[in-house]
């Protein structure tokens, strides 16, 4: 229940990043449960398989199998929502015409790079649209809880799991912080939880330095 | 004008011969002919190279042919969900080719367009572009990934006129219009056949030039599964 709790802070927390008119992908995992949090904004879910306009899931009597998202879960459509083929739609993902991917995370270097599609000594079987997503879309939000199970912090100085892209996330959303990345290097957005940046730092093993604001 | 639309699907069962590569459309179980998939189970076909998504369902769709052993290659972009498929490559026994999503329709759609192939950012850096050529293009990083074209595609679409018109449904749609386009012989699995005047040509999705045959579905909706006649 904590741990759900924790997700659902972090989708709620990414919600505030969207804005109104874009046109966004939501992963597997906590980014799938963004959609709860932007009820009162006009955005526009695209789905890889080929759908932009996901709208509320569906009740009963709605189901339709052949109506899914990326997930292979039923979903329902919203006004002015458009039906395409898997080519048109990745090549609406890779030609930069998604506004924001939130995809899922499981390691993420202090460069942005990011691991979320194999786990190391696991036969490597599956891939779905994820290299796709963290090279196309104009920005790339990481979603995560900043450490695993066992205490480990996903933030890593080198990726030890298999790299999902050379190109670099733009922001990650975790329950104890939101960082960015730019030019190569992490920094503190903001801190979610009652921690000082140096202790923070500590618990990361990382000189974490606070982003300098944007005028 | 050619008889494309067959009474009975087992007409189509000696076209079907081993070792051919079949494009199968479907994403899940979502948009797969699995009318057509029953026939080549049947068929006894060995040895075959099937470019898919992934491998069905349970008990459902290409999972049949994979239990059965008729297959010897699959190349798809997510067969994590298949776990015996995941066992069998383990073992030796099944060929695995893992392409992402994208790059996978990409190369369907090139491969029915007459396109060898084409360069894309997608994985450059990582484990799925080792032993692939990689060249820069205005400064970025890209890898050379080769067309792909079937001897077969089974497709699966909404409705078809008599000459071989199609419209889809939904998300059903997936990778079944570039299937259509990229093998020596298509067929399409349909669930209602009009007669030719009857649908609208601004809605036609894939036009008549890439279907051979079509057959009406054996499979009908009942609430979130297929279930066959």
């Amino acid at each position: 229940m904590l741990n759900n709790d924790v997700r659902y802070k972090i989708a709620e927390r990414i919600a505030q990043e969207l804005e109104d008119g874009q046109v966004v992908n939501l992963g597997v995992g906590i980014p799938t449960l963004v959609n709860a949090f932007i009820e009162n904004k006009e955005v526009y879910l695209q789905a890889e398989n080929g759908l932009l306009g996901i709208g509320p899931p569906p009740t009963i009597d709605q189901l339709d199998i052949d109506l899914i998202n990326a997930s292979k879960e039923p979903v329902t459509i919203t006004k002015g929502a458009s039906f395409f083929s898997s080519a048109d739609s990745f090549a609406m993902i890779r030609g930069g015409h998604v506004d924001v991917a939130v995809l899922g995370i499981l390691q993420v270097d202090t460069k942005g790079q990011i691991a979320n599609w194999a786990v190391p000594n696991q036969p490597i079987l599956g891939v779905g649209g994820a290299m796709d997503l963290v090279v196309g879309a104009k920005k790339v939000i990481g979603a995560a809880t900043l450490f695993t199970k066992d205490g480990t912090s996903k933030i890593v100085k080198k990726l030890t799991y298999p790299i999902s892209g050379i190109r670099s996330i733009d922001l990650l959303v975790t329950d104890y912080a939101v960082f960015s990345f730019e030019s190569g290097e992490i920094h503190v957005n903001e801190i979610l939880v009652d921690m000082p940046i140096e202790q923070l730092s500590e618990k990361l093993g990382i000189t974490l330095k606070w982003r300098e604001p944007v005028d | 004008m050619k008889q494309k639309v067959l009474e009975n699907v087992r007409d189509l069962i000696s076209l079907f011969k081993d070792g051919q590569k079949i494009l199968v459309g479907g994403f899940g179980i979502s948009g797969t002919p699995l009318t057509i998939i029953d026939l080549i189970a049947e068929s006894g076909v060995k040895g075959l190279h099937i470019v898919s998504n992934n491998l069905g369902d349970y008990g459902m769709g290409l999972h049949q042919l994979f239990i059965r052993g008729q297959i010897e290659k699959a190349i798809g972009s997510f067969f994590t969900i298949n776990r015996e498929a995941v066992v069998a490559w383990s073992k030796g026994e099944l060929l695995i080719d893992l392409l992402p999503q994208g790059t996978l329709a990409e190369a369907i759609r090139c491969g029915g367009a007459g396109i060898g192939g084409f360069y894309t950012k997608t994985a450059v850096g990582t484990e799925l572009a080792k032993g692939k050529e990689e060249r820069v293009i205005d400064g970025e990083r890209y890898i050379f990934e080769k067309a792909i074209k079937g001897d077969i595609a089974i497709i699966r679409a909404k409705k078809a006129d008599k000459l071989g018109n199609l419209i889809y449904h939904m998300t059903a749609r997936n990778f079944n219009p570039m299937m259509a386009t990229a093998a020596n012989i298509v067929i399409a699995e349909v669930d209602e056949i009009v007669d030719v005047g009857e649908m609208d040509p601004e809605q036609i999705v894939t036009p008549h030039v890439y279907v051979d045959y079509i057959i009406q579905t054996a499979y009908k909706k009942e609430g979130d599964q297929y279930v066959k006649q």
